[in-house]
């Protein structure tokens, strides 16, 4: 194919496209709150007007504001309908000739929209991601050719350093100096892997770019195989994501059909193969080490670091991994220029961020903001502040992260700022809390999450959670003293200092940054250590394996 | 062949490129506790005991899998590891069920030496007294999982030095078993050459031989490195 080709395919899908096109979500969300029939109702109401040569219903991706859907919205009328059923859905058709339309009108001009600056998200909501002419119509692989024929692959690596782009699943680390690591690997077989195993409670930002805009991220992965000299790639998404698994199966096969993945894209001696793999259901694979072994085949286990998978990574090859977000940031890169990027953001955090927005928030949803912007702004004006109450705290990062209270609302969102206050920017997680959650509660709740998900390999993480959890238990259960609290800390840091890989090493971060901002929530569920002469339980306490004493029979003597 | 000059706990070493740290310690008589490493087999780092402190280094390292490097100053016993090493056995004892007593390893155990190492003379963890069974079906061996402490060493000495590959780990997190087979009976699975070598392996009471009881397991161990250099090297000395 060649670049005319591609611009043909994008005027004749703008040709095609009718001058009304009215969208609805049709992501897991939306689905679930009757999407799909609100579709059929709209199409039905489109034939009964004889409106099919103006109109059209496009299903399109996630158009963010989750929490009131499922969304309908009218282009180029930029009308937004909330909360639409099936049953009222007929009268936004009849709205275009005049009539009154029954569901409820959102509003375009609410922060919520007006204070997100979407860079990933420019086209999710807007076009049919099951279908590649949509995607090519709005420039789609135009940068992919870019880079091909105008750039070789050091220059695209460059680019993306100069972009000031850092990995968006968590760690920060920067994406221009791990592709140059790959890059500057002795050729041979070498590997791109777009980790879509997302799996902190409360994230869904992943999932929604792989729903709305799955070439978003092929492109991004081609782009990021020719850089480093890779020829095939591997997605690897979670299985409970069936909707992303099946529109990066249909991208997938568009693109090859069109030339635009496999062997000499766009006639050019570059090949470039994607593969999906669908994890077995282990928040584990996430960790790069896992995933690879999982990948191959074998149980999802870590392996100490180094050697970093950049150097040896899947079937011992050198291989690049990036998150999904991370990757679907390429083209926009590679599109509007490193400066243009870099232009965004904080000194050390460059671009935008997606997060989703949940728990006790009046606007629940994905929202993608520049680097910088304070909690303050996200929570208050965005999401419209905590419904009749008051916001107590923040928890970002998922089980890895930390809680961020009320007084630290105006630290900006970036990589550095956030790990500053004891919590770190993770994959995007945002969960709200009001003042009725017990921090403590928050604790164990993730505790219980890294004790389930803990592959079990090293020691520190597969006991010490269960430590951790047995004993913020019993501190809920008011049965703990101080001595457990200062035990409770002192495992925290062992299981942070010696697990083997990051889940164990950010296991405690709940814990600790709970104990930190909310010290005296835990204290308050202590209780004073009683003297037993006999401890209730000692007779059937053994004696430990050494043959001394057990500690609860020292204890107060 | 190349040289790396390194120091370990203020004593200056010279040992070859490629060489881990573990060994480099070894070599100068630096003892660094350990359990799930085995001579003979791949590393794992995953009992976590032999981490040590690397100056200049925020991260603490296990010496079984980290190349010595040129210049490194290496802490192996600190206040800090120590400590740790402490709560990571604790954490061990509390987690299965190892009563020294009626345990067939007892007086020559791992577990029990790294406890002596470590300075254990109790937990300060509770027991979790777990109920993991005993799998009998063999007519050699057995394995009491309750007395495991999940070091895979015997999944890595069947799958590298034998080849059989009749162990490996089956589910996750606090419900982890080393499982045989396809989750068969130890006893049916075809596979299994009864070799023993996973009972040499295994540093407790865990895996051992039928019909021996409190105190009357002795593993070979040295068995196992001497198979594996006579291997690779075509060296048989012991």
């Amino acid at each position: 194919m060649e670049l005319q080709t591609l611009q043909n395919i994008a005027s004749n899908e703008r040709a095609r496209q009718k001058s009304v096109r009215i969208y609805c979500c049709t992501s897991t969300g939306c689905r679930a709150a009757a999407a799909l029939e609100i579709i059929e109702t709209l199409e039905g109401a489109i034939h009964q007007r004889h409106l099919q040569d103006q109109v059209e219903v496009v299903g399109v991706g996630c158009m963010g504001f989750c929490g009131r859907g499922p969304l309908v919205q009218v282009d180029p009328d930029n009308l937004l309908y909330q909360e639409v059923v099936p049953d009222q859905a007929a009268s936004i058709i009849a709205a275009l000739q005049g009539g009154e339309a029954q569901p409820q009108r959102g509003n375009v001009h609410h922060p919520f929209f007006t204070r997100q600056m979407p860079v990933v998200r420019e086209y999710s909501g807007k076009i049919d991601p099951e279908r590649i002419e949509e995607y090519i119509a709005v420039g789609g692989y135009q940068s992919l050719y870019r880079t091909i024929y105008e750039m070789t692959p050091a220059q695209v690596v460059e680019e993306i350093s100069r972009s000031g782009l850092r990995g968006r699943g968590g760690g920060g680390y920067p994406t221009g100096l791990k592709w140059a690591t790959v890059a500057k690997m002795p050729g041979g077989q070498k590997y791109v892997i777009c980790n879509g195993d997302e799996g902190d409670p409360g994230a869904f930002m992943d999932r929604s770019i792989l729903e709305s805009d799955p070439h978003l991220v092929l492109e991004g992965m081609a782009i990021a195989g020719y850089a480093v000299g890779a020829n095939h790639g591997y997605i690897y998404v979670r299985a409970e994501y069936p909707l992303a698994i099946d529109r990066l199966q249909k991208g997938i096969q568009q693109a090859k059909r069109y030339g635009l993945l496999g062997s000499q894209i766009f006639d050019s001696p570059f090949d470039f193969k994607i593969d999906i793999r669908i994890g077995a259901g282990a928040f584990v694979c996430g960790e790069e080490t896992a995933l690879i072994h999982s990948i191959e085949g074998g149980r999802g286990n870590p392996v100490p670091r180094p050697p970093y998978p950049a150097e040896r990574g899947l079937y011992q090859c050198p291989t690049l991994i990036n998150n999904v977000e991370t990757l679907a940031n390429i083209t926009a890169i590679i599109r509007n220029g490193a400066a243009w990027y870099a232009g965004i953001g904080t000194e050390t955090s460059k671009g935008t961020k997606i997060f989703a927005l949940t728990g006790k928030i009046c606007n629940n949803g994905l929202i993608e903001v520049p680097m910088g912007i304070t909690l303050r702004e996200i929570v208050e004006e965005m999401g419209g502040g905590v419904p009749g109450g008051e916001v107590k705290a923040i928890q970002t990062g998922g089980p890895s992260g930390g809680c961020i209270p009320k007084t630290l609302l105006d630290t900006p969102v970036d990589y550095d700022s956030l790990r500053q206050v004891g919590s770190i920017m993770g994959s995007g997680g945002m969960v709200v809390m009001d003042q009725s959650t017990s921090m403590v509660e928050i604790a164990q709740f993730y505790m219980d999450f890294c004790r389930e998900e803990t592959c079990g390999k090293c020691v520190p993480c597969r006991t010490g959670t269960v430590q951790l959890y047995a004993l913020l238990t019993k501190l809920l259960e008011r049965q703990a003293t101080p001595a457990d609290l200062a035990q409770l800390e002192a495992l925290c840091a062992m299981v942070r200092d010696t697990s083997l890989c990051g889940l164990g090493q950010t296991a405690p971060n709940p814990v600790l940054s709970t104990l930190k901002y909310f010290r005296e929530e835990y204290e308050a569920l202590l209780v004073e250590p009683q003297y037993h002469p006999h401890p209730p339980g000692a007779a059937n306490q053994p004696v430990s394996a050494l043959g001394s004493v057990p500690d609860s029979m020292l204890e107060g003597a | 062949m190349a040289v790396r000059t390194l120091k370990i706990d203020d004593r200056e070493l010279a040992v070859e490129a490629g060489t881990s740290i573990l060994e480099a310690a070894q070599e100068a008589g630096i003892p660094i506790p350990r359990l799930c490493h085995l001579e003979g087999v791949t590393p794992v780092g995953a009992c976590r005991l032999c981490l040590v402190e690397i100056e200049g280094l925020n991260k603490l390292l296990p010496a079984c899998v980290t190349e010595v490097g040129e210049g490194m100053v290496i802490h192996t016993q600190t206040a800090k590891l120590q400590e740790y090493r402490r709560m990571t056995v604790e954490l061990i004892f509390a987690e299965g069920n190892h009563i020294c007593a009626i345990c067939v390893a007892n007086g020559d155990c791992e577990l029990q030496d790294v406890a002596i190492q470590v300075g254990m003379d109790h937990s300060r963890f509770p027991y979790q007294f777990p109920d993991r069974g005993i799998d009998l079906s063999h007519p050699l061996f057995a394995i009491d999982h309750n007395r495991c402490i999940l070091c895979t060493r015997c999944v890595r000495v069947c799958d590298e030095i034998e080849g059989a590959h009749v162990w490996d780990v089956a589910q996750r997190g606090p419900d982890c078993y080393i499982v045989s087979g396809l989750n068969q009976p130890w006893g049916e699975v075809e596979a299994c050459t009864s070799c023993g070598k996973c009972v040499d392996a295994c540093p407790t009471g865990a895996i051992f031989k039928k019909g021996s009881t409190t105190g009357e397991k002795h593993a070979d161990t040295a068995k196992l490195e001497f198979l594996s250099t006579a291997r690779e090297k075509h060296q048989w000395t012991r």
